[in-house]
């Protein structure tokens, strides 16, 4: 399989392929973010995660709508604040959903998996009745296209960098919220005893609305990332959702950190596959190495070690 | 037959309510009329015809399908406003495959035996048809069916309306060759049955010719991260690449093929694609696309009188800033093709109108001129359109004669 290219053209090969599943990697880590925090922490199976993305998705379009008609002259930042609302707008969709849904069915895990899953529906029907059954898509300033060309070969895609320095701010973060902050000790103490957390004091209704919120707004900025790589219609979220919970799963559903190195083999596995083998075969290898390895640990990669 | 013979509950059976109610209200005269247009108890009166149109209008294919609703509504007021069929008027009843393809054959059911339409106008996808079509020949229905698909079916309850895959590919791979000297081919497309029967057709066309394909791949629907293949493509150095993604997968792959350097202007590799219509432009951005080539048989800048009115009239009816696509073209020809029949038939009846339809012409198509062939698909031009900034395509290239469809192409039957 190496013998057709010459020995430039194979530093090539990793260097791209490398490049491509880096790139992947941030838009896993992007994805899984807000639903591991919303799984793993507050034990909700939201499947209505890939439409709080989409929501991110058509702020990011109205805002480029506004931009384009109102202020053309910004037209080149205005992709920094269409970011902005995404979190808020889907950080206050959130908020209102766990107000109004998710807080009467914390002690009944299948009956939010149903909940949210019905919320998904509405939330594509809404879409489809508000901007229409027709993709839209969102045209980047000039300098976000393109590609930096490092040699003939080797080209870097600029987008795929600005998702790449997206994420890790992101998720930089998310790790000082959760690990170096109060609020953050307030979440995870709730996370392990809720009582004990309540008797010291702690308003756990709050934290819950707020962690749901986080990670529904995560999921917004995530959406308004993807605008970049590909189109916004009503049903596009299920095309993420899939690929998003097999990342927290794999990961440990009870560890950000386990996420990340889910994120981060399954990304780089499958664009090294897709290489050598065609685009479906490299997803089915995928796959079938997580079932296997989900086998052996049901757990996932990392676990909370907790006495039970 | 004689009339006088037949009893109330044959009647019934005959006519249907709706021929009864006529009866009953008009007399012993109104049956004459009715019996010579409609033996098989459709759901005609003495001025109206009911057919159906099945199309997702929700779930992922809505986004496709709603411009062949549009398309179907539009030809049917059209027609009605002209004195419509056989002097009666065209009355609609629309149903929602919801994108799934049990819910079609349940529909087409409905369609066919609760409501007793004339015709139907409907499905997209080839797993939508194959869905219905066991319907449509158990109850001897007729479906007009407007999407460019792989081939390899006839049915006597189906007129095609869009291009077979040999007419899509056979000329746009000969153009190629000769205009811009083309001899690699790299084949692209999501997987499942069009694009893999399409790059069989395409493959077999290109060998034959002693060119070389360097590559053939698939992609899941809905697949978003194409750097891997866009790699391959690099270092292979095509000098086409035939694409056959289809979906919200096609604007992950334009941007990114936009982002990693390829410049499609400069057709170095050139690009070929026969799934991007004005419609799919709208969510890839004309400016990602600019510069690629799309082997269709309708444009919606195809300079002719007929699609100067047609184009005018489908924005007055559903707005000024919507585009018409290849499918939404091919949807519009069903009704206006049904009429044609019909009226030549003299009748309602299927049977009758199965057998004049070959030879049945359209001179007033938007893509030109379009004949009905023995194997009930159209005889029609193919054209290739090179996508420009503003989302349309201009037409370098269309064939000088109609294209005969050939859903059977050798080595596939």
């Amino acid at each position: 399989m190496f013998a057709d290219y010459s020995m430039p053209e194979l530093m090539s090969i990793f260097a791209m392929q490398g490049f491509a599943g880096l790139s992947l990697f941030s838009i896993f880590v992007l994805m899984a973010l807000g639903l591991a925090i919303i799984f793993g922490q507050m034990g909700v199976i939201n499947m209505a995660h890939g439409e709080f993305m989409i929501l991110g998705a058509y702020t990011t379009y109205l805002t480029a709508g506004l931009f384009e008609n109102v202020m053309p002259g910004l037209y080149g930042i205005y992709f920094f604040v269409a970011m902005f609302l995404a979190f808020i707008a889907s950080a206050l969709l959130g908020m209102l959903v766990e107000w109004l849904m998710i807080r009467h069915l914390y002690h009944r895990p299948l009956d939010t998996l149903l909940a949210t899953w019905g919320l998904s529906l509405i939330l594509q029907q809404a879409y489809r009745s508000i901007f229409g059954a027709r993709e839209v898509g969102v045209s980047l300033p000039d300098w976000m296209m393109g590609s930096i060309a490092v040699t003939d070969l080797v080209e870097i895609p600029i987008n795929g960098l600005i998702v790449m320095v997206l994420t890790l701010v992101i998720a930089t973060l998310v790790y000082l919220l959760m690990f170096r902050s109060g609020w953050g000790r307030q979440v995870r103490a709730v996370v392990q005893n809720r009582p004990m957390a309540e008797a010291v004091g702690i308003d756990t209704g709050k934290v819950d609305r707020i962690t749901f919120a986080l990670g529904c707004g995560i999921a917004g900025v995530a959406g308004a990332a993807f605008t970049m790589i590909g189109s916004t219609g009503p049903t596009s979220g299920q095309l993420y959702i899939v690929d998003t919970f097999l990342v927290v799963v794999f990961g440990g559903a009870q560890s950000l950190l386990g996420t990340i190195a889910s994120a981060f083999t399954i990304s780089q596995a499958q664009s090294t596959m897709e290489f050598f083998l065609s685009g479906s075969m490299a997803k089915v290898l995928t796959l079938l190495v997580v079932v296997g390895i989900l086998m052996l640990r049901p757990q996932g990669l990392f676990a909370l070690k907790v006495r039970r | 037959m004689t009339r006088a013979k037949v009893t109330a509950p044959g009647l019934k059976r005959r006519l249907g309510w709706a021929g009864l109610l006529a009866w009953a209200t008009l007399g012993l005269p109104g049956i004459s009329a009715a019996d010579d247009v409609n033996s098989t108890g459709l759901a005609v009166t003495e001025d109206t015809v009911k057919v159906g149109i099945l199309h997702s209008i929700t779930g992922t294919m809505a986004i496709s399908e709603t411009g062949s609703v549009q398309a179907e509504k539009l030809a049917i007021e059209q027609i009605n406003a002209q004195g419509g069929v056989l002097g009666r008027k065209i009355e609609y009843i629309q149903e929602d495959g919801a994108s799934d393809w049990p819910t079609f054959a349940e529909k087409a059911r409905k369609l066919l035996v609760n409501d007793k339409v004339a015709t139907v106008f409907g499905c997209w996808t080839s797993a939508s048809r194959k869905a219905v079509l066991p319907v449509f020949e158990q109850y001897n229905g007729m479906l007009y069916y407007p999407t460019f698909y792989e081939g390899l079916e006839q049915s006597p309850n189906v007129i095609y309306t869009g291009q077979e895959a040999t007419q899509q590919i056979l000329a746009s791979i000969d153009w190629v060759v000769k205009e811009k000297g083309a001899k690699t081919f790299y084949l692209l497309g999501s997987d499942y049955i069009w694009p893999r029967t399409s790059n069989k057709i395409a493959r077999k066309h290109i060998e034959k010719k002693g060119l070389k394909v360097v590559g053939e791949e698939y992609y899941p629907l809905g697949h978003t991260q194409f750097n891997s293949v866009i790699n391959k493509i690099k270092l292979r150095k095509p000098d086409v690449i035939f694409a056959s993604v289809v979906g919200g997968s096609n604007v992950a792959f334009y941007k990114q093929l936009k982002a990693a350097g390829i410049d499609l202007t400069k057709e170095k590799p050139l690009l070929l694609t026969i799934s991007v219509t004005e419609d799919e432009i709208l969510g890839i951005g004309g400016e990602n696309v600019e510069g690629a080539y799309a082997s269709m048989k309708y444009f919606q800048s195809l300079d002719n009188p007929n699609n100067e009115a047609f184009v005018k009239a489908f924005k007055e009816r559903w707005g000024d800033d919507i585009v018409i696509g290849d499918v939404t073209q091919a949807a519009y020809l069903g009704p206006w093709l049904w009429k044609a029949a019909v009226e030549k038939a003299g009748s309602f009846d299927v049977d009758k109108i199965r057998e004049v339809f070959p030879g049945i012409e359209l001179k007033t198509a938007p893509e030109g001129y379009v004949r009905i062939h023995e194997n009930h698909h159209l005889w029609s031009k193919a054209r290739i359109g090179q996508a420009q900034k503003d989302g349309q395509y201009k037409v370098v290239y269309e064939t000088e004669d109609l294209m005969e469809p050939d859903p059977f192409p050798e080595g596939y039957k």
